[in-house]
């Protein structure tokens, strides 16, 4: 069972929006029925899924909806339409005191301009949400402090939050959320408010947290960059509808539309893909033939390295043309003039760890899993064919299973 | 046009609410009459009670307590002098009738405020009421006031009531619709309930800005006290009102300043209160 389950969640805002709710099921767009009623969608039919430990990624400009969405996620704004299952309780229907329930111990929430208590300390703020829930105040204390430990601002206790820094604002709030303990943590926007360095260490620092923590995050973001960093899957938002919805690969390489592909245009490529996206079918041999076979293939292939495997598809080196030569000039079997040391990458390697290695090989390098099983080769034009858009458009574990995989 | 359209009879109808209201209420006003009364009564028996040396000592360390030195030595330097030129017993009097008025503006006003904040029809409604209050000269109240509660001290402190409440309301909503968004949803999104709310966040955070219209109050109750003597209430107010009356320029001189004095001590006092924390 998914973790948040939304239906057709919807929200319009102005009078009687029940006004516009069939116009939005008729498939009208949000101009159309702002001219036609008066009415503002915020939120228009959204549905999807969120699993346990997932950090998804509500993204889209602004005026998308996103921020309304994650509102309505925690009924900070009650929705027109649409159903929220979280842990299959559907909140929508809640009443105060259910909501209230669901909010204390499930549900944290860390915003963009913070929203720090500015009559509170440190501490009392991390632990408001305990407070509210009336837990004893040495309990809650103790559990405060351990989440502004965790968030790297033990020592700052009793100091008030406008004497901290922006960035350290944010870690009391992201450590107030983490007080009480939620499974989900709503971050709206949560670090956009923050300068370009500080904001690449929270999104680090979160990313860290979150492998001892397994929350399930819904993160806000404008930010591509930071959506493509953080997300295990994105959502992208227009005119309050979802437009696309996928890993940050399947958004890279497979825009759903236009908009979408507008969108990633300018992304930084080389931090997204990885080996697996731009490798090629590597052209391999085994060790039972001989050098004659070995030129021969070459030739019909049109490559001057062959890649040595044995019969479990395991690499045992590379062979060159001009290796190959001299052990049919010399009389000798391939495996004396295998090169057993070769350039070689995991599969999930980043292209931008790979530019050096690319550049200064004389051999194409090989990608292998982990066992050393061979996947594929990568050649300087591929790393500039993935940086120009041009990737494999087949599932990578598809191909990995094939044991080769097709250029586009 | 006076006999196209014949005058409404206001007045009468105004006398008429009046009189229905003293004969089915009358318990209500007596009940009233005595807890005022006995509150103005209660600060006064204190006041008065304790030695004059005691109170200098008292009011100097809560100038001290609340502000900066100088505020402290204006206050002793200013009793001092009110004792000397013999109005002490007098500004007790008035103190003790101002304390009530601002008493009961604060206990009534901040509740009142709390709701207008809470519900935009109750600010629509109530807005204009207090531009009425406020606005109405302050000796129309007395009528009514004499009416209903005689002569003598309450209704006094009614009427001051009614002129020097407005600002506790107006302050008060204002502070708590001031306070920004963001800290009401983070109050909501932990699962605060109405009241965690309101005592844990709206109220710390609008706490200068309601000082202020506390502040604004006492001071308003203070300027009635000459208004108020002309319906027997006593003190400062009451020497005033005869040197007027009387033309004794010197007299009127002094209970004035001491008027003054105790101003600039209650203004210091309260609105140092509402800023300490925000240093």
């Amino acid at each position: 069972m998914p973790k948040i389950q939304v239906e057709k969640l919807t929200k319009i805002f102005g009078r009687q929006p029940q006004r516009a709710l069939q116009a939005l099921q008729q498939g009208k767009s949000k101009q159309e029925i702002l001219k036609e009623t008066g009415l503002t969608v915020g939120v228009n039919q959204a549905s999807f899924e969120v699993q346990a430990g997932e950090i998804f990624v509500i993204m889209g400009l602004s005026g998308s909806g996103k921020s309304t969405l994650v509102r309505l996620l925690n009924r900070l704004i009650d929705p027109t339409d649409g159903h929220i299952y979280i842990d299959g309780q559907d909140i929508v229907r809640m009443n105060t005191e259910q909501l209230q329930e669901v909010r204390r111990k499930k549900l944290g929430m860390v915003f963009q301009k913070f929203a720090l208590f500015p009559h509170r300390t440190v501490l009392e703020n991390a632990a408001y949400g305990l407070e509210v829930q009336k837990v004893p105040k040495a309990e809650r204390e103790k559990k405060a402090k351990e989440s502004l430990a965790l968030v790297g601002l033990a020592g700052w206790e009793n100091s008030f939050p406008d004497q901290l820094s922006g960035g350290m604002q944010q870690r009391v709030g992201l450590a107030r959320a983490l007080a009480n303990d939620p499974d989900v943590l709503l971050m709206d926007e949560a670090f956009s408010a923050l300068d370009p360095l500080i904001r690449k260490d929270m999104q680090d620092e979160l990313l860290e947290l979150q492998s001892t923590m397994q929350k399930t995050i819904i993160f806000i973001t404008h930010d591509l960059d930071e959506a493509l960093k953080i997300g295990d899957r994105i959502a992208l938002m227009k005119d309050g509808a979802v437009v696309q919805i996928g890993s940050p690969e399947e958004i890279l390489t497979n825009p759903a539309n236009e908009y979408v592909e507008r969108f990633v245009e300018d992304v930084d490529r080389s931090k997204i893909l990885s080996a697996e996206h731009v490798m090629k079918r590597a052209e391999t041999i085994t060790l039972d033939k001989g050098p004659r076979v070995a030129l021969q293939l070459m030739r019909e292939r049109g490559v001057s390295t062959l890649y040595v495997v044995d019969k479990r598809k395991m690499l045992l080196g590379v062979l060159t043309a001009d290796a190959v030569n001299e052990a049919k000039n010399g009389n000798l079997t391939l495996e004396d003039v295998l090169r057993k040391e070769l350039p070689t990458v995991g599969p999930q390697t980043l292209l931008n760890e790979l530019f050096d290695l690319v550049a200064f090989s004389d051999v194409p390098v090989a990608v292998t899993e982990e066992q050393g099983r061979l996947l594929g080769v990568i050649v300087k034009g591929s790393v500039l064919g993935g940086l120009a858009g041009k990737v494999n458009a087949q599932d990578p574990g598809q191909s990995a299973e094939e044991g080769q995989v097709m250029a586009e | 046009m006076s006999q196209l359209f014949p005058k409404l009879p206001l007045n009468e109808w105004v006398e008429t609410i009046v009189d229905v209201m003293d004969d089915r209420l009358g318990f209500l006003f007596d009940l009233i009459s005595a807890g005022i009364g006995g509150t103005v009564d209660l600060f006064h028996a204190v006041l008065t009670g304790l030695p004059f040396w005691l109170l200098l000592i008292v009011f100097t360390l809560l100038a001290f307590r609340a502000g900066k030195w100088s505020i402290a030595l204006f206050t002793c330097i200013g009793l001092l002098l009110i004792e000397n030129l013999g109005y002490w017993e007098h500004s007790m009097q008035t103190l003790a009738l101002v304390l009530t008025a601002g008493l009961i503006s604060v206990v009534i006003g901040i509740p009142v405020g709390i709701w207008c904040a809470k519900k935009d029809t109750v600010q629509n409604v109530i807005t204009p009421l207090l531009d009425f209050m406020q606005t109405m000269p302050a000796f129309v109240y007395l009528i009514p006031a004499i009416f209903f509660f005689g002569l003598g001290q309450v209704p006094g402190v009614i009427a001051s009531v009614i002129f020097a409440m407005p600002p506790t309301i107006r302050l008060t909503n204002l502070g708590i619709r001031q306070v920004p968004s963001d800290l009401i949803e983070a109050a909501d999104a932990f699962g605060s309930t109405y009241f965690q709310k309101l005592f844990k966040v709206q109220l710390p955070i609008a706490k200068s800005t309601m000082m202020a219209g506390i502040n604004q109050s006492i001071m308003l109750a203070l300027s009635m006290v000459v208004i108020a003597s002309m319906i027997g209430a006593k003190g400062l107010g009451a020497d005033v009102y005869r040197a007027v009356t009387q033309i004794k320029i010197g007299e009127g001189f002094e209970a004035g300043l001491a008027i003054v004095i105790i101003a600039i001590i209650l203004d210091r006092i309260t609105q140092r209160v509402g800023k300490r924390k925000n240093v």
